[in-house]
């Protein structure tokens, strides 16, 4: 290679360096990424001027880049802020398969030319070929799930800790003969065997879950890379793909972190037996349900208001009617804040997102910590599509699957209104006993629908 | 002495995990998610692999499982960077609530 080219990775390697840097600040974010972009489109760059590699199918190289560009931005330009994550998880799934067949091509040459590789080599390729395909089959099976072309509850069956177990042996012998006595044939068995393994870590885990999986996928994909690169010998993968995997297995524990979950326990908690949720069926004890009306004059009369918005609230596609009714209190003298928990919606920060699309103002967007303390002072608490994040039980209840994770402690406010379509329970599958609280009243409906009866309630008031 | 150059690639490697895990240390809970996908749309850069592989074959075979790789490789790194400016850009907002109409697409607002 020549050495103005290896310089040029190595500028692109700090580019993505700084990247991530500029990424984890607010206001240094978009430029981050934009750099990320710019040293990623260089280094690719790269091979069509390296003139002794005497690159070959330029033509038919091109046309496939320009497809993919199409797909990609296509795909990241007309999804919806709310299926974002599953987003994510397909753009990530396909990387991981994209260098899963870059190494199944390096072990055909290798074989090709007689079989002599180092053996550390060939354990490389065999670790690329593995990973590769869990992360890809994992990733589609994640995107299968938040877009609920499948269930978003764990599936469990007889016999799968069984079947996990002995694909794992399975891969390890494979990886083994791969390095023995490298062959196509036991290259594309580890292959089927990763895809299978990717499948079985992620249909156990509940919905709940999905996204730090996602983000674990994330790592793996990065380390695939990482060890895709030594396979090349290209510097740039190495160093590119070990940024992600250490970035995004760190990235992972800070999340489970502030779900109050261990990795360990969101991937094999249902495999162990009882699955990490509840229950999850509706109880029929007895609430207190209020209609638009009532529930507007309790607000129209408060002085304090907080609002909590989940998930829900993103899917009816309620948050612009809300901007509207904060609007309204505003305008009455209310003083109104939104308290975003760190994981509201289906990712961390996806909440902010979401209300960032509808133009709500950045100073009403409040975190958990610097809210907290205010929600005993509010007279009334407006849950809207949320669940967990309010659910006392992640306090009280040492048993329940959310116990130790962080909430926002609506239960401290005078009143608390939830908007809810049903009593069913939230994500994770637990029933909330602060909806049974005598504080709390329910209004019950499609979040758009009420969202907009309440305004107009509010407004004739 | 000489250098090993598989000892070269192992420093090269547990240097990047340093190094990786500290530029991200103090990021906030909010840019989580489009830190998550812009670390997505880095690991892309397999494309650049995925070019090498498939520009160095005689066969066809493999030149067209290679093609393969380079198009998922290429919607990884370009939908993945595309995608986290898309977030990014409603962080970045400057401009006061007004109402307009919901641009989905997400063009320059």
């Amino acid at each position: 290679m020549p050495t103005w080219i290896q310089l040029v990775f190595l500028a692109c390697g700090v580019c993505f360096i700084l990247a991530l840097k500029g990424l984890s600040g607010p206001k240094t974010a978009r430029n981050g990424n934009l750099l990320g972009a710019a040293a990623a489109v260089v280094a690719c760059a790269m091979p069509f001027f390296w003139t002794d590699l005497h690159l070959q199918h330029v033509p038919l190289i091109l046309a496939a880049i320009a497809v993919g560009t199409v797909g990609g931005v296509y795909g990241a330009r007309t999804v919806q802020m709310t299926q974002m994550p599953q987003m994510v998880a397909l753009f990530n799934g396909v990387g991981g398969g994209a260098a899963a067949l870059v190494a199944l091509l390096e072990l055909h040459d290798i074989v090709e030319t007689g079989g002599d590789a180092p053996w550390f080599t060939l354990a490389a390729t065999a670790f690329t070929i593995a990973v590769g395909s869990i992360s890809f089959a994992g990733s589609i099976v994640t995107f299968a799930k938040l877009q609920e072309l499948m269930t978003s509850r764990p599936v469990v069956f007889a016999g799968l800790p069984v079947i996990f177990g002995g694909s794992l042996v399975a891969a390890l012998v494979l990886a083994v003969l791969l390095v023995n006595d490298p062959g196509m044939w036991v290259g594309i068995l580890l292959g089927l065997v990763g895809l299978l393994i990717g499948l079985l870590l992620v249909l156990p885990v509940g919905g709940a879950d999905v996204p730090i999986v996602i983000s674990l996928l994330n790592a793996f994909t990065g380390l695939t890379v990482a060890a895709g690169g030594y396979v090349l010998s290209n510097v740039l993968l190495l160093v590119a793909g070990t940024l992600v995997g250490a970035s995004g297995t760190f990235l992972t524990l800070l999340m489970a972190r502030a779900m109050g979950r261990s990795v360990a326990n969101i991937l094999f908690g249902a495999l162990k037996g009882g699955s990490t949720l509840g229950a999850g069926e509706a109880s029929d004890r007895p609430v207190r349900s209020v209609n638009p009306e009532d529930a507007a004059i309790m607000l129209a009369y408060a002085d304090r208001v907080i609002i909590v918005p989940g998930y829900g609230l993103a899917v009816a596609q309620a948050q612009h009617s809300l901007r509207e009714l904060v609007d309204v209190l505003d305008a009455r003298g209310a003083q109104v804040d939104y308290a975003i928990h760190p994981v509201a919606g289906r990712m961390p920060g996806h909440m902010n997102v979401l209300l960032a699309e509808a133009q709500v103002p950045y100073e009403q967007l409040r975190e958990m910590d610097q809210i907290n303390g205010d929600f005993k002072d509010a007279d009334v608490v407006l849950v809207v599509g949320a669940n967990d994040v309010v659910n006392p039980a992640a306090k009280s209840t040492p048993g329940a699957p959310i116990y130790g994770m962080p909430i926002l402690n609506a239960d401290e406010a005078r009143q608390i209104i939830f908007m809810k379509r049903s009593m069913r329970p939230g994500f994770a599958g637990i029933e909330n006993e602060l909806l049974f609280d005598e504080k709390t009243s329910l209004l019950f409906g499609d979040a758009k629908d009420s969202m907009g009866k309440l305004l107009n309630a509010v407004k004739a008031l | 002495m000489t250098l090993d150059t598989g000892v070269v690639w192992l420093t090269i490697f547990i240097l990047s995990v340093f190094v990786g895990i500290e530029v991200i240390s103090k990021v906030s809970s909010t840019l989580h998610t489009p830190l998550m996908s812009g670390a997505n749309a880095i690991h892309g850069i397999i494309l650049l692999g995925a070019i090498l592989v498939t520009g160095t074959t005689d066969n066809d075979l493999a030149l067209v499982v290679g093609l393969i790789a380079i198009v998922l490789a290429s919607v990884n790194m370009v939908g993945g960077f595309v995608v986290t400016d898309r977030m990014l850009q409603m962080f970045t907002r400057k401009k006061p609530a007004i109402a307009r109409k919901d641009d989905s697409t997400g063009g320059p607002a």
